[in-house]
């Protein structure tokens, strides 16, 4: 029998996501993928693991897992409470899931999309070339109860690991590219755009997020007569109400609403994750500035296995003692070091 | 070229370029994205990862730090220089598909809406729309979808304001001289004026994607009972011949 995770019980948004397929855009197939592929990135430095592999994406809430042998987790993204066998769990940790033992997954505390990889990952079926479920394509289903999802042969068996990640689940300054469509927008409007205080609305998805703002919308003159053009994850489209939408990972190949902008790769996460109540504002960069911070974004995924430390450090060296509880784990989910 | 500033190329984003042959949906842009697209594919530069067309336009996704957006650009202006692309031949191996539809009723509840729009009763839009023979122009939005035009020009209706929260697989839909026909349930802002069964991408297929740019489409009209009877064989109804 291969090894696998059953899951027990399942929030309303968990999926497998991978890094997504590319290659079928002329098919009018998007990439798909992790919501926030940093985070894939970061549960695959904890394991010491390819981040090509899959993992289980969960939107706000996630489930009751359990293994069917010993099996290294990591728990990423978005911080979500979390046990096995009823002791709290750290986020951004790798943690030993002992065979039959039970990890339950509660609710974010922050940001949107947790993620639970496996060591050797999760190794459903490939479909055209990825295993991510692209629900809106009607690739794959949400997981279920009582789902059994096989787990691949895991190369190392390391846990017992933490990661200090970049926190990025209040929203922010968020860096857009002006693309084709920009000129279609009156100076006036672009520099209201960039002035305006928004919040994700909390009915977004994996296709995109609608930015909610006080004030008039975004319109520009002949805006529904556009000619459909070829649509990136990262577009802020503006829809006839006038309301800012930004692409995700699942979002159309093309389409007719114009775009004020993109939002740069390495900011996309934050917009993602934006939890409830957090703001995000827009200011505009020149692509040289963006193709910077992106070969710097690059860097950082590439740096992510080097600052895996252990769990359990020694006393002396930790600076800050009285702020971890070790491995009791921490109540809240959260890492004393994001803040 | 129709204009001194066509084709022009743009960035998408940080790591895509566009050549577009024109800001509006024309048979001669339509023909040079596709013609381009081709070329691009079987030029194979190292560093282009990805090439798709929209409806006038060529798109290639690229990784930036093997192939910098000056020297991209430098090369698109190259191979665009060589030849007028507006004049390239349609893609080979084209087919006719005619693809059932009931128009109006529950089903597609927009068609009044949209006749209204185009400024002619809903009978003539019935009449109107399942006599016409459309193109697929391109493959976008969603898997296998296709756009599908021109209509004539009172059909350049724009989209409307909001969206409608979801339209079922197969619905046909109406906008700027064009059909989309829908492959996946989804939200749009086109008008909901006909329903088909076609199902246009079947990811347990060996070929997952039914219509090709460059095929073309008709959509007569079917009773609701003829509809109920396909969907009850689980049949399209569709036919579809070679094109010479």
């Amino acid at each position: 029998m291969t090894r696998a995770l059953i899951c027990h019980q399942a929030g309303p948004g968990l999926t497998v996501q991978d890094m997504g397929r590319t290659g079928l855009l002329a098919q009018g197939l998007s990439r798909g993928g992790a919501a926030d592929r940093l985070a894939l990135s970061e549960g695959a430095a904890l394991l010491g693991q390819s981040d090509t592999l899959a993992a289980v994406e969960m939107a706000g809430m996630g489930g009751v897992f359990e293994a069917t042998e010993d099996i290294a987790v990591a728990l990423t993204g978005a911080p979500m409470r979390a046990e096995i066998d009823g002791a709290p769990v750290l986020w951004n940790a790798a943690h030993l899931l002992p065979g039959g033992a039970k990890l339950k997954i509660g609710a974010a505390t922050a940001g949107t999309y947790g993620y639970l990889s496996v060591a050797g990952g999760i190794d459903t079926p490939l479909v055209l070339g990825a295993r991510s479920a692209h629900l809106t394509a009607g690739l794959g289903a949400a997981l279920g109860q009582g789902d059994r999802l096989p787990v691949g042969p895991a190369r190392t068996r390391r846990s017992g690991v933490r990661l200090a990640v970049t926190p990025r689940f209040d929203g922010g300054e968020i860096r857009v590219l002006r693309s084709l469509q920009t000129d279609f927008f009156p100076p006036e409007t672009l520099e209201r755009f960039e002035n305006t205080v928004f919040s994700r609305d909390q009915r977004g998805n994996r296709m995109g997020v609608r930015m909610n703002s006080d004030g008039d919308g975004f319109h520009v003159e002949g805006g529904l007569h556009v000619i459909s053009e070829i649509i990136v994850p990262g577009d802020i489209q503006m829809t006839g109400d006038g309301a800012p939408y930004v692409l995700l990972a699942e979002c159309q190949t093309t389409g007719g609403y114009p775009r004020i902008g993109t939002v740069i790769p390495s900011d996309l996460p934050r917009v993602a994750q934006a939890g409830p109540g957090a703001t995000l504002r827009f200011r505009f960069v020149g692509l040289d500035e963006a193709l910077a911070l992106n070969l710097r974004h690059l860097a950082e995924i590439e740096a992510l296995k080097s600052r895996v430390e252990p769990l359990v450090r020694d006393p002396a060296s930790i600076h800050n003692l009285l702020e971890y509880q070790l491995i009791s784990g921490v109540s809240s989910g959260a890492d004393p070091e994001e803040d | 070229m129709t204009a001194p500033d066509v084709p022009i190329i743009r960035t998408v984003g940080l790591d895509g370029m566009l050549v577009s042959f024109g800001d509006r949906l024309s048979e001669p842009a339509n023909r040079a994205a596709l013609a381009l697209r081709a070329a691009l594919d079987r030029e194979g530069w190292p560093g282009v990862e990805e090439t798709s067309t929209s409806l006038v336009s060529a798109f290639l996704r690229f990784d930036p730090r093997r192939l910098s957006h000056e020297a991209l650009r430098a090369r698109l202006a190259d191979i665009l220089e060589g030849r007028d692309w507006t004049q390239a031949d349609l893609p080979e191996g084209r087919r006719l598909f005619r693809i059932p539809t009931v128009y109006g009723t529950d089903l597609a509840p927009q068609l009044d809406e949209a006749a209204h729009r185009a400024g002619i009763s809903p009978g003539q839009a019935v009449a109107e729309l399942s006599s016409a023979r459309v193109r697929v122009q391109t493959i976008g939005f969603a898997p296998g979808q296709p756009y599908l035009g021109a209509l004539p020009p009172h059909w350049d209706i724009p989209r409307q304001q909001g969206l409608t929260p979801r339209v079922p697989e197969g619905a046909l839909v109406v906008a700027i001289r064009q059909f989309v026909l829908f492959s996946v349930a989804t939200p749009t802002g086109w008008r909901h004026v006909g329903q088909t069964a076609a199902r246009l991408f079947r990811p347990e297929a060996p070929d997952p994607f039914l219509l090709r740019p460059g095929d073309e489409v008709e959509f007569p009209s079917v009773t609701r009972e003829e509809f109920d009877n396909f969907k009850r064989r689980r049949q399209d109804g569709i036919r579809m011949e070679p094109l010479p």
